[in-house]
């Protein structure tokens, strides 16, 4: 049976209740009539044998490169920078797209008689992987092969003596990378496209920068010029990464652009019903929401949590294309699209959504109010091209516990962020002004960014700037079932349930507004025309 | 003539403090306060002048006589049977000096400074610290012609605020209170000197970390006293004011007396450490961890074996914690304070400060008749009570923060509201 594409169904009285994420947990909730319900295309079809595609994109690269072998030389310098912890979600079973690719990265290496490879996990900002993570992604022999030695190393954007200033682009953006990357005869970047967001020139000039580098896209003035940061040529996010990828190129770094695409088959069989259609659930999959929700009603959330992120998907490869990094990425973008994309016509009066229990920035961690924002305002909203889903002056409602928990060993900022900013104001810009600086310099976020699992003490700014469109944008939010002085401290309203939120939200789009639910995830792009 | 008499008497004092260990403020039944009739005690003499309250205020001190756990550090210097009540307004029965000089006609309205120093035992010549102005040090009260008593409301001769029947009080204790304050405003001056000779008495420089800990009643003052203190260019002005607040509450008026910020009480310690841009000893959790640098200042407005704690985890080395909120014998880890030599100062009552400009120095009370009209002090009166309801008084002043209070005060008056 061929794939069907992306679908949008009209609510009748026909329709089954619609499966709500909200974190650990889900429900099934009933659409007033007449909503709608935008579901992702179901999985492609995955390449039966990655590493021959993968060998065959080395061999054949796209746009102004060389084929990988012939970039390989003996006494050359050379290294491998790969996407982090953060993607992708959930983490995919075993064997990880990263590990393929580095391995016969690294084949082709030692053919060539290459000594000098380091691996660099491209960490930008975010937490430093633990070794576990890093021998998911690598697998174990190229851990043991390069950790043990020294030469796997995490990017350290606070290292001054591993940091090289490229220079500044025409708008005065200054371009400051990992030096061993930038100083090496061939810069080889793994990635995985998982949202159309990632890769191109954000890979090396974001995932490799430093806070001095960062600031200039990542602020509020650029994210809500970014409509949206998913949709590249209207992204300042991107064009800012553009302009300092092309005048990294331009100061003689070689990077060979490695990228990546997978399907969305999200969850394994046994959470199968996660990722279908309600309608179309069969006896056994009625039987496993129904087992699993109840179980999950039984247990603590930090139980949950574990059962959640024990989760492996099942994610398989659907394209890889590797060579100069603009034409790399145009395929990589249209591959993103051919499985992500669903034509969407009209925008609505509310859009929601049911947040899961994961995001790129709670791997193996939790999800904190700062994130649940960010998932569902930063994320969700702006998976868009055209127009948001939401019409201007609408209404969000995101079904999310929201509890007020930080993971203090990956979030310290957060908290502090939580608890001292956020009770000061929720405004992008004024926070930014005012706390940012001192948060991004602070000593001791920095020693634990540096020496420990932290998120740099920039982030949770970083999370809330990413909403900034959706702020702009949105007349109300309305947080289902959070708790609620949390949802308040972010600025939102909250509910008990969802005909409250939609009987909130009547106050800002009247009696009888339009309605579209994001069956997300598996993850999908609107089209919206 | 209504008055809440405190007896010495052990089972009572036993009764108290096992009941109290449920909470606060509910041993009041069950304890050594008695609702009796009795006239207002003589005037012990010259000098001396009867003063009828009009509020007079449930303060901390008052709770842990109350609870029995205050200390028995101060068994010596009471005399039994008294009637609390140190916070108090009240009006002049007759004409009487003031503490600075003048002659105060009868109806005045006035605050209580409620040392009994060497001046109103009539003891000469007085004390060092007296005659240095310093009365919160004077060594003498246990002596004189009055019996025992560091202060009005614990001594046996001078009657309290807790009575409709009136007190006695020496000129020197007489402050009279400004048309623009109310009589909320003023049943807070009190406190509020307290705040003011703590906030003077701290090494406090221009740009310094300042946290507090604890927004009750002295807390709170603290925070105001700070606030309008530095402004009026009588004391340093912090980078920072820090206030750890248990409550919604208190995090508002803390926010409204002039904190910087305002958070919950198990926060205070991180905001210490981003302010003060220092590491912490304790790894990423934080929040209860030794700070490498930390507050210049910590104003410890609790006085518990936690807040001390507290304090010591968030001072700087060489800063100073000020205790202001009244301890009793604590067990407490002292390492942090010998390792990093940490000022740890008490900071009781009042006297006279020296702020920049005043050669002579100026009385605490003056300065706090400032602050409580600038910033309204009152505001922090939550609820009055008679005399005939002083169990659901003390109990509500038990559980002040929690019942969404701060000040609970008896309402003695016999004229109207002001």
């Amino acid at each position: 049976m061929s794939r069907r594409p992306g679908f949008v169904l009209e609510v009748d009285k026909s329709t089954p209740p619609t499966l709500f994420w909200s974190g650990e947990a889900f429900s099934l909730e009933t659409l007033p009539e007449g909503s709608r319900v935008v579901y992702a295309p179901e999985p492609m079809k995955a390449i039966e044998d990655p590493y021959r595609a993968i060998r065959h994109a080395l061999l054949h690269p796209e746009g102004d490169r060389d084929p990988l072998p012939a970039l390989l030389r003996p006494g050359m310098k050379l290294t491998i920078c790969f996407d982090d912890v953060s993607l992708p979600l959930p983490p995919m079973e075993a064997p990880d797209i990263r590990q393929m690719v580095i391995e016969t990265v690294l084949d082709m290496a030692a053919e060539a008689g290459v000594d000098d490879v380091q691996l660099v996990a491209a960490l930008a900002l975010h937490r430093r992987m633990a070794e576990e993570e890093l021998r998911h992604a690598l697998g174990d022999r190229v851990y043991d092969a390069f950790a043990p030695h020294g030469l796997l190393t995490q990017h350290d954007a606070e290292d001054p003596d591993n940091l090289l200033f490229i220079g500044e682009t025409d708008q005065g953006e200054e371009v400051e990378i990992n030096k061993r990357a930038a100083t090496s005869d061939l810069l080889v970047y793994v990635n995985i496209n998982l949202v159309a967001m990632d890769g191109g020139h954000k890979s090396v000039a974001t995932g490799l920068a430093s806070y001095r580098s960062l600031r200039h896209h990542h602020n509020p003035q650029t994210m809500r010029h970014s409509k949206s940061f998913m949709d590249q040529p209207a992204s300042e996010l991107h064009s800012a990464n553009w302009r300092m990828g092309r005048l990294i190129a331009e100061s003689g770094v070689k990077i060979f652009q490695i990228e990546t695409t997978l399907n969305n088959d999200t969850f394994p069989s046994n959470f199968g019903f996660l990722q279908k259609r309600e309608w179309e659930w069969s006896l056994r999959d009625r039987a496993s929401y129904a087992a699993t929700s109840k179980a999950l009603s039984k247990v603590p959330p930090r139980m949950a949590r574990q059962i959640f992120h024990s989760i492996r998907s099942p994610h398989a490869l659907t394209s890889v294309q590797a060579g100069e990094v603009e034409a790399v990425h145009a395929l990589t973008t249209a591959n993103v699209w051919a499985q992500q994309g669903v034509d969407v016509e009209g925008q609505t009066d509310i859009l929601t959504m049911g947040l899961p229990y994961i995001c790129p920035y709670n791997v193996n961690s939790i999800m904190n109010p700062i994130l649940v924002a960010c998932l569902g305002l930063g994320y969700f909203f702006n998976m868009y091209r055209g127009k948001p889903l939401v019409r201007e002056g609408g209404v969000v409602i995101m079904k999310h516990p929201t509890r007020p928990e930080f993971h203090p060993g990956h979030h310290p900022s957060y908290i502090d962020f939580y608890e001292q900013v956020l009770t000061q104001t929720i405004d992008p810009v004024q926070m930014h002004k005012e706390f940012e600086e001192s948060f991004a310099t602070d000593p001791w976020y920095v020693h634990l960014y540096r020496t420990g699992h932290a998120y740099h003490g920039v982030h949770p700014f970083y999370m809330w700037y990413w909403c900034a469109h959706a702020m702009a944008h949105l007349g109300r939010v309305i947080v289902v079932g959070g708790d609620p002085k949390a949802v308040r401290r972010l600025g939102f309203s909250p509910a008990s349930s969802l005909n409250d939120a939609l009987e909130i939200a009547s106050d800002v789009v009247g009696p009888s507004p339009t309605l579209t639910h994001m069956h997300n995830p598996p993850i999908f792009m609107s089209d919206v025309h | 003539m209504s008055t809440l008499l405190f007896e010495r008497s052990l089972p009572r004092f036993a009764a108290a403090r096992v009941v109290s260990s449920f909470g606060s403020g509910r041993g009041a039944g069950v304890g050594p306060l008695r609702l009796i009739e009795r006239d207002a005690p003589p005037v012990p003499a010259a000098d001396w002048v009867h003063v009828d309250p009009i509020l007079s205020g449930i303060c901390g001190s008052d709770l842990a006589t109350l609870d029995g756990r205050s200390s028995r550090y101060f068994e010596d210097i009471v005399s039994f049977p008294f009637v609390p009540g140190h916070e108090v307004v009240g009006t002049l029965t007759e004409d009487a000096r003031g503490a600075e000089g003048g002659v105060l006609p009868a109806g005045s309205r006035v605050v209580l400074q409620p040392v009994l120093g060497c001046a109103a035992r009539g003891i000469e010549p007085m004390c060092p610290a007296c005659q240095a102005g310093n009365v919160g040090n004077c060594g003498s009260i246990a002596f004189g012609h009055i019996r025992p008593g560091l202060q009005t409301g614990f001594c046996a001769d001078t009657g309290g605020g807790w009575s409709t029947s009136g007190l006695v009080a020496h000129s020197s204790q007489l402050y009279t209170v400004p048309d623009a304050l109310s009589d909320a405003d003023a049943v807070t001056v009190e406190p509020v000197a307290c705040a003011v000779h703590a906030v003077l008495g701290a090494p406090i420089t221009d740009g310094d970390v300042v946290a507090i800990i604890g927004a009750g009643t002295v807390g709170l003052l603290v925070t105001a006293a700070l606030s309008h203190l530095a402004a009026a260019g009588n004391c340093a002005t912090p980078a920072v004011v820090l206030v750890g607040a248990r409550y919604a509450h208190q995090q508002r008026l803390a926010g409204e007396l002039g904190a910087t910020e305002a958070l919950p009480s198990d926060q205070l310690g991180r905001a210490v450490r981003r302010h003060s841009r220092s590491l912490s000893f304790g790894g990423a959790s934080g929040v209860t961890a030794t700070l490498s640098g930390g507050a210049d200042v910590v104003f410890d407005c609790v006085g518990s074996p936690e807040s001390i704690a507290q304090s010591l985890a968030m001072v700087r080395p060489r800063g100073t914690v000020a205790l202001v909120g009244m301890p009793g014998k604590v067990t407490v880890d002292l390492a942090p304070l010998w390792h990093r030599e940490v000022r740890l100062a008490g900071a009781y009552a009042y006297g006279t400060e020296r702020t920049p400009g005043t050669d002579d120095g100026v009385s605490t009370f003056s300065l706090a008749l400032d602050v409580a009209a600038a910033l309204q002090t009152g505001r922090l009166v939550s609820a009055t009570y008679p005399l005939a309801r002083f169990e659901d008084a003390v109990a509500h002043a038990g559980a002040a923060g929690r019942r969404g209070a701060v000040k609970i005060a008896f309402d003695v008056r016999k004229g109207p509201i002001r």
